[in-house]
Protein backbone atom coordinates (compact mmCIF):
# COMPACT_ATOMS: atom_id res chain seq x y z
CA UNK A 1 0.00 0.00 0.00
CA UNK A 2 2.86 2.37 -0.74
CA UNK A 3 0.52 3.55 -3.53
CA UNK A 4 -1.72 5.06 -0.83
CA UNK A 5 0.85 7.77 -0.06
CA UNK A 6 1.09 8.78 -3.71
CA UNK A 7 -2.70 8.65 -4.18
CA UNK A 8 -3.02 11.02 -1.23
CA UNK A 9 -0.57 13.42 -2.87
CA UNK A 10 -2.61 13.34 -6.11
CA UNK A 11 -5.99 14.02 -4.52
CA UNK A 12 -4.55 16.71 -2.20
CA UNK A 13 -2.78 18.47 -5.07
CA UNK A 14 -5.91 18.33 -7.26
CA UNK A 15 -8.06 19.84 -4.52
CA UNK A 16 -5.51 22.54 -3.68
CA UNK A 17 -4.93 23.36 -7.36
CA UNK A 18 -8.68 23.61 -7.99
CA UNK A 19 -9.06 25.94 -5.01
CA UNK A 20 -6.16 28.10 -6.18
CA UNK A 21 -7.72 28.26 -9.66
CA UNK A 22 -11.10 29.15 -8.18
CA UNK A 23 -12.84 26.07 -9.56
CA UNK A 24 -16.19 25.69 -7.83
CA UNK A 25 -16.47 22.04 -8.75
CA UNK A 26 -13.57 19.67 -9.37
CA UNK A 27 -14.73 17.38 -12.18
CA UNK A 28 -11.73 15.55 -13.58
CA UNK A 29 -8.07 14.95 -12.78
CA UNK A 30 -5.70 13.30 -15.21
CA UNK A 31 -3.07 11.07 -13.62
CA UNK A 32 -0.16 9.56 -15.52
CA UNK A 33 1.60 6.44 -14.24
CA UNK A 34 5.19 6.28 -15.41
CA UNK A 35 6.06 2.81 -16.64
CA UNK A 36 9.33 2.80 -14.69
CA UNK A 37 7.69 3.01 -11.24
CA UNK A 38 5.12 0.33 -12.02
CA UNK A 39 2.32 1.62 -9.81
CA UNK A 40 -0.47 -0.90 -9.15
CA UNK A 41 -3.56 0.74 -10.64
CA UNK A 42 -6.04 -1.33 -8.63
CA UNK A 43 -4.44 -0.40 -5.29
CA UNK A 44 -4.08 3.24 -6.33
CA UNK A 45 -7.76 3.52 -7.35
CA UNK A 46 -8.82 1.79 -4.13
CA UNK A 47 -6.78 4.32 -2.14
CA UNK A 48 -8.29 7.23 -4.07
CA UNK A 49 -11.80 6.01 -3.27
CA UNK A 50 -10.94 5.75 0.43
CA UNK A 51 -9.31 9.19 0.40
CA UNK A 52 -12.34 10.87 -1.17
CA UNK A 53 -13.95 10.78 2.29
CA UNK A 54 -11.20 13.05 3.63
CA UNK A 55 -11.41 15.42 0.64
CA UNK A 56 -15.07 16.40 0.08
CA UNK A 57 -14.04 18.75 -2.74
CA UNK A 58 -12.99 15.67 -4.73
CA UNK A 59 -16.20 13.72 -4.02
CA UNK A 60 -17.40 13.91 -7.63
CA UNK A 61 -14.02 14.08 -9.31
CA UNK A 62 -13.27 11.55 -12.00
CA UNK A 63 -9.67 10.33 -12.02
CA UNK A 64 -8.60 9.51 -15.56
CA UNK A 65 -5.50 7.34 -15.35
CA UNK A 66 -3.13 6.81 -18.24
CA UNK A 67 0.16 5.00 -18.61
CA UNK A 68 3.26 6.77 -19.85
CA UNK A 69 5.96 4.59 -21.42
CA UNK A 70 9.42 5.01 -19.93
CA UNK A 71 12.10 6.49 -22.16
CA UNK A 72 15.79 6.95 -21.49
CA UNK A 73 18.63 8.94 -23.03
CA UNK A 74 22.22 7.95 -22.31
CA UNK A 75 24.31 10.97 -21.30
CA UNK A 76 27.51 9.23 -22.38
CA UNK A 77 26.70 7.89 -25.85
CA UNK A 78 23.35 9.63 -26.56
CA UNK A 79 21.63 6.27 -27.17
CA UNK A 80 17.85 6.39 -26.72
CA UNK A 81 16.24 3.29 -25.24
CA UNK A 82 13.07 1.96 -23.64
CA UNK A 83 12.37 -0.15 -20.57
CA UNK A 84 11.83 -3.22 -22.72
CA UNK A 85 15.52 -3.16 -23.65
CA UNK A 86 16.55 -3.47 -19.99
CA UNK A 87 16.81 -6.47 -17.69
CA UNK A 88 16.02 -6.38 -13.99
CA UNK A 89 15.28 -8.92 -11.28
CA UNK A 90 12.03 -8.94 -9.30
CA UNK A 91 13.85 -7.41 -6.30
CA UNK A 92 15.38 -4.67 -8.43
CA UNK A 93 11.97 -3.88 -9.94
CA UNK A 94 10.57 -3.61 -6.40
CA UNK A 95 13.32 -1.17 -5.35
CA UNK A 96 12.70 0.94 -8.47
CA UNK A 97 8.98 0.82 -7.66
CA UNK A 98 9.69 2.59 -4.36
CA UNK A 99 12.34 4.99 -5.69
CA UNK A 100 12.50 5.19 -9.50
CA UNK A 101 16.00 6.75 -9.28
CA UNK A 102 17.26 3.32 -8.25
CA UNK A 103 17.15 2.65 -11.99
CA UNK A 104 20.61 4.23 -12.06
CA UNK A 105 21.82 1.56 -9.64
CA UNK A 106 20.34 -1.46 -11.38
CA UNK A 107 19.95 -0.53 -15.05
CA UNK A 108 22.48 0.54 -17.65
CA UNK A 109 22.54 1.85 -21.17
CA UNK A 110 22.22 -1.15 -23.51
CA UNK A 111 24.71 0.42 -25.92
CA UNK A 112 27.59 1.52 -23.66
CA UNK A 113 26.59 0.05 -20.24
CA UNK A 114 26.72 3.43 -18.47
CA UNK A 115 24.38 4.12 -15.53
CA UNK A 116 24.57 7.82 -16.43
CA UNK A 117 21.34 8.18 -18.35
CA UNK A 118 18.39 10.54 -18.20
CA UNK A 119 14.85 9.33 -17.59
CA UNK A 120 13.18 11.46 -20.25
CA UNK A 121 9.65 10.10 -19.76
CA UNK A 122 7.62 7.67 -17.68
CA UNK A 123 9.40 8.09 -14.34
CA UNK A 124 6.59 8.14 -11.76
CA UNK A 125 3.20 9.60 -10.93
CA UNK A 126 2.22 13.05 -12.17
CA UNK A 127 -0.92 15.04 -12.86
CA UNK A 128 -1.66 15.75 -16.53
CA UNK A 129 -4.75 17.93 -16.20
CA UNK A 130 -7.32 19.28 -13.76
CA UNK A 131 -10.80 20.23 -14.98
CA UNK A 132 -13.73 21.82 -13.21
CA UNK A 133 -16.48 24.43 -13.29
CA UNK A 134 -15.71 28.03 -12.46
CA UNK B 1 0.28 20.12 -17.53
CA UNK B 2 2.97 18.12 -15.74
CA UNK B 3 2.26 18.68 -12.07
CA UNK B 4 4.30 16.87 -9.42
CA UNK B 5 1.85 15.92 -6.65
CA UNK B 6 4.43 14.66 -4.14
CA UNK B 7 5.46 17.96 -2.45
CA UNK B 8 1.86 18.51 -1.31
CA UNK B 9 2.08 15.77 1.34
CA UNK B 10 5.58 16.35 2.70
CA UNK B 11 4.45 18.83 5.33
CA UNK B 12 1.77 16.40 6.46
CA UNK B 13 4.30 13.55 6.76
CA UNK B 14 6.33 15.75 9.12
CA UNK B 15 3.48 17.39 11.02
CA UNK B 16 3.97 15.23 14.12
CA UNK B 17 7.73 15.70 14.20
CA UNK B 18 8.55 18.23 16.90
CA UNK B 19 12.15 19.03 15.98
CA UNK B 20 14.32 18.36 12.94
CA UNK B 21 18.09 18.50 13.47
CA UNK B 22 20.28 18.49 10.36
CA UNK B 23 23.82 17.38 11.16
CA UNK B 24 25.90 19.17 8.55
CA UNK B 25 29.49 20.01 7.69
CA UNK B 26 30.61 20.89 4.24
CA UNK B 27 33.77 18.79 4.26
CA UNK B 28 33.71 15.03 3.79
CA UNK B 29 35.13 12.64 6.38
CA UNK B 30 34.73 14.89 9.41
CA UNK B 31 32.35 12.60 11.31
CA UNK B 32 28.86 13.80 10.39
CA UNK B 33 27.43 10.30 10.13
CA UNK B 34 28.86 9.04 13.42
CA UNK B 35 27.70 12.26 15.12
CA UNK B 36 24.18 12.05 13.64
CA UNK B 37 23.80 8.35 14.43
CA UNK B 38 25.16 8.67 17.98
CA UNK B 39 22.98 11.72 18.65
CA UNK B 40 19.92 9.72 17.53
CA UNK B 41 20.91 6.80 19.77
CA UNK B 42 21.46 9.11 22.76
CA UNK B 43 18.08 10.79 22.27
CA UNK B 44 16.31 7.42 21.92
CA UNK B 45 18.04 6.05 25.03
CA UNK B 46 16.76 9.03 26.99
CA UNK B 47 13.22 8.11 25.95
CA UNK B 48 12.67 10.59 23.15
CA UNK B 49 10.84 9.32 20.07
CA UNK B 50 13.63 9.63 17.54
CA UNK B 51 14.12 9.16 13.80
CA UNK B 52 17.31 9.14 11.73
CA UNK B 53 17.26 9.86 8.00
CA UNK B 54 20.48 9.26 6.07
CA UNK B 55 20.41 11.77 3.25
CA UNK B 56 23.95 11.08 2.09
CA UNK B 57 22.92 8.89 -0.85
CA UNK B 58 26.40 8.56 -2.33
CA UNK B 59 28.11 7.78 0.95
CA UNK B 60 25.29 6.26 3.03
CA UNK B 61 26.84 4.79 6.15
CA UNK B 62 24.45 5.19 9.09
CA UNK B 63 23.29 1.59 8.56
CA UNK B 64 26.86 0.44 9.19
CA UNK B 65 27.19 2.60 12.31
CA UNK B 66 23.88 1.28 13.69
CA UNK B 67 24.54 -2.30 12.59
CA UNK B 68 21.25 -2.34 10.68
CA UNK B 69 21.10 -5.64 8.84
CA UNK B 70 18.19 -7.52 7.31
CA UNK B 71 15.79 -4.63 7.82
CA UNK B 72 13.29 -3.15 5.39
CA UNK B 73 10.56 -0.52 5.79
CA UNK B 74 7.02 -1.82 6.31
CA UNK B 75 4.50 -0.92 3.62
CA UNK B 76 1.56 0.73 5.36
CA UNK B 77 -0.02 3.70 3.59
CA UNK B 78 3.52 4.55 2.56
CA UNK B 79 6.69 3.24 4.14
CA UNK B 80 7.17 2.91 7.90
CA UNK B 81 10.87 3.06 8.80
CA UNK B 82 12.25 0.03 10.64
CA UNK B 83 13.36 0.57 14.24
CA UNK B 84 16.89 -0.17 15.41
CA UNK B 85 18.03 0.48 19.00
CA UNK B 86 14.90 2.58 19.49
CA UNK B 87 15.55 4.76 16.43
CA UNK B 88 13.26 4.86 13.38
CA UNK B 89 15.71 4.65 10.53
CA UNK B 90 15.38 5.49 6.84
CA UNK B 91 18.10 5.25 4.23
CA UNK B 92 18.51 4.73 0.51
CA UNK B 93 20.46 1.56 1.31
CA UNK B 94 17.18 -0.30 1.83
CA UNK B 95 16.62 0.06 -1.90
CA UNK B 96 20.13 -0.21 -3.36
CA UNK B 97 21.09 -3.79 -2.44
CA UNK B 98 24.47 -2.53 -1.16
CA UNK B 99 25.37 -1.20 -4.59
CA UNK B 100 26.52 2.28 -5.61
CA UNK B 101 23.85 4.94 -6.17
CA UNK B 102 25.23 7.04 -9.07
CA UNK B 103 22.80 9.95 -9.17
CA UNK B 104 23.07 13.39 -10.72
CA UNK B 105 21.79 16.32 -8.67
CA UNK B 106 18.28 16.43 -10.12
CA UNK B 107 17.94 12.68 -9.51
CA UNK B 108 19.02 13.10 -5.88
CA UNK B 109 16.35 15.75 -5.47
CA UNK B 110 13.70 13.50 -7.02
CA UNK B 111 14.67 10.59 -4.79
CA UNK B 112 14.57 12.79 -1.66
CA UNK B 113 11.13 14.15 -2.58
CA UNK B 114 9.92 10.58 -3.19
CA UNK B 115 11.17 9.41 0.21
CA UNK B 116 9.79 12.47 2.00
CA UNK B 117 6.40 11.91 0.35
CA UNK B 118 6.09 8.22 1.15
CA UNK B 119 7.81 7.87 4.54
CA UNK B 120 5.41 7.74 7.47
CA UNK B 121 7.51 8.92 10.41
CA UNK B 122 4.53 9.18 12.77
CA UNK B 123 5.09 10.98 16.07
CA UNK B 124 8.67 11.99 16.76
CA UNK B 125 10.31 14.27 19.28
CA UNK B 126 13.41 14.46 17.08
CA UNK B 127 14.21 13.65 13.48
CA UNK B 128 17.97 13.70 12.96
CA UNK B 129 19.12 14.23 9.37
CA UNK B 130 22.55 13.01 8.33
CA UNK B 131 23.43 15.44 5.57
CA UNK B 132 25.87 14.85 2.72
CA UNK B 133 28.92 17.12 2.55
CA UNK B 134 28.51 20.48 0.86
CA UNK B 135 25.57 22.63 -0.07
CA UNK B 136 23.83 20.66 -2.76
CA UNK B 137 20.45 19.28 -3.77
CA UNK B 138 19.94 17.45 -0.48
CA UNK B 139 20.69 20.54 1.60
CA UNK B 140 18.59 22.83 -0.56
CA UNK B 141 15.66 20.38 -0.49
CA UNK B 142 15.84 20.16 3.30
CA UNK B 143 15.72 23.95 3.52
CA UNK B 144 12.84 24.01 1.01
CA UNK B 145 10.66 21.21 2.37
CA UNK B 146 11.61 20.86 6.05
CA UNK B 147 11.27 24.42 7.22
CA UNK B 148 11.59 23.74 10.92
CA UNK B 149 15.07 22.29 10.42
CA UNK B 150 17.78 23.43 12.80
CA UNK B 151 21.41 22.95 11.83
CA UNK B 152 24.02 21.27 13.99
CA UNK B 153 27.37 21.89 12.31
CA UNK B 154 30.35 19.56 12.60
CA UNK B 155 33.93 20.57 11.93
CA UNK B 156 37.45 19.40 12.79
CA UNK B 157 40.49 21.27 14.15
CA UNK B 158 41.77 21.61 10.56
CA UNK B 159 42.11 25.12 9.22
CA UNK B 160 40.55 23.88 5.98
CA UNK B 161 37.44 22.51 7.69
CA UNK B 162 37.09 25.69 9.75
CA UNK B 163 37.28 27.90 6.69
CA UNK B 164 34.57 25.89 4.95
CA UNK B 165 32.52 25.97 8.18
CA UNK B 166 32.62 29.78 8.26
CA UNK B 167 31.26 29.95 4.73
CA UNK B 168 28.46 27.50 5.56
CA UNK B 169 27.46 29.42 8.69
CA UNK B 170 27.31 32.65 6.71
CA UNK B 171 25.00 31.04 4.19
CA UNK B 172 22.71 29.55 6.83
CA UNK B 173 22.47 33.02 8.39
CA UNK B 174 21.57 34.51 5.02
CA UNK B 175 18.95 31.79 4.44
CA UNK B 176 17.64 32.29 8.00
CA UNK B 177 18.20 28.65 8.91
CA UNK B 178 18.74 28.41 12.69
CA UNK B 179 22.11 27.01 13.76
CA UNK B 180 22.17 25.24 17.14
CA UNK B 181 25.94 25.32 17.35
CA UNK B 182 29.20 23.82 16.19
CA UNK B 183 30.82 20.58 17.30
CA UNK B 184 34.56 20.21 16.86
CA UNK B 185 35.15 16.54 16.12
CA UNK B 186 38.54 14.82 16.48
CA UNK B 187 39.41 17.56 18.94
CA UNK B 188 42.85 17.48 20.54
CA UNK B 189 41.72 18.99 23.85
CA UNK B 190 42.67 16.89 26.88
CA UNK B 191 39.58 17.48 29.01
CA UNK B 192 35.91 17.69 28.04
CA UNK B 193 35.19 21.16 26.70
CA UNK B 194 32.17 22.89 25.26
CA UNK B 195 31.40 21.49 21.82
CA UNK B 196 34.57 19.36 21.66
CA UNK B 197 34.33 15.72 20.62
CA UNK B 198 37.72 14.28 21.51
CA UNK B 199 39.52 11.84 19.29
CA UNK B 200 38.39 8.44 20.57
CA UNK B 201 40.57 5.45 19.72
CA UNK B 202 37.79 3.10 20.85
CA UNK B 203 35.18 4.48 18.49
CA UNK B 204 36.04 2.37 15.43
CA UNK B 205 35.56 -0.89 17.34
CA UNK B 206 32.12 0.20 18.57
CA UNK B 207 30.76 0.91 15.08
CA UNK B 208 27.90 -1.42 14.18
CA UNK B 209 27.04 -2.02 17.86
CA UNK B 210 24.68 0.64 19.24
CA UNK B 211 25.09 -0.46 22.88
CA UNK B 212 28.88 -0.26 22.59
CA UNK B 213 28.70 3.03 20.73
CA UNK B 214 26.73 4.59 23.56
CA UNK B 215 29.51 3.66 25.99
CA UNK B 216 32.28 5.38 24.03
CA UNK B 217 34.06 8.56 25.12
CA UNK B 218 32.76 10.07 21.88
CA UNK B 219 29.14 9.49 22.97
CA UNK B 220 29.91 10.89 26.43
CA UNK B 221 31.40 14.04 24.93
CA UNK B 222 28.41 14.43 22.62
CA UNK B 223 25.98 14.02 25.51
CA UNK B 224 27.97 16.61 27.46
CA UNK B 225 27.79 19.07 24.59
CA UNK B 226 24.04 18.65 24.02
CA UNK B 227 22.63 21.11 26.59
CA UNK B 228 24.84 23.90 25.23
CA UNK B 229 23.39 23.24 21.79
CA UNK B 230 19.80 23.80 22.85
CA UNK B 231 19.30 20.05 22.94
CA UNK B 232 17.96 18.24 26.01
CA UNK B 233 20.20 16.59 28.58
CA UNK B 234 20.99 13.20 27.07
Amino acid sequence: MHEWALAQSVIKTAVEHAAAGRLKKLKETGVAFGELQGIDKEIFVFALEELRKQFPAAAACRFRISKEPAAFLCKVCAHKFSLKALRKTADEAEFIHFIPEMAHTFLKCPACESPDFEITAGRGVHITHIKGDR
Amino acid sequence: MNLDPRPSVIEERLKNVKRIIAVTGWKGGIGKSVTASTLALLLARKGYKTGLFDLDFAGASDHLILGAKGLFPKEEKGLEPPVIAGVKFMSVVFFSADKAVPLRGANVSDAIIELLAITQWGELDFLVLDMPPGINDAALDVIRFMRKTQVLAVTTPSMIARSVLQRSLALYKKLKVPVLGVLENMSAVKRPAAGALRLDAGLEKALGRPAALLKTAFARDLALAAPRLNLPVI
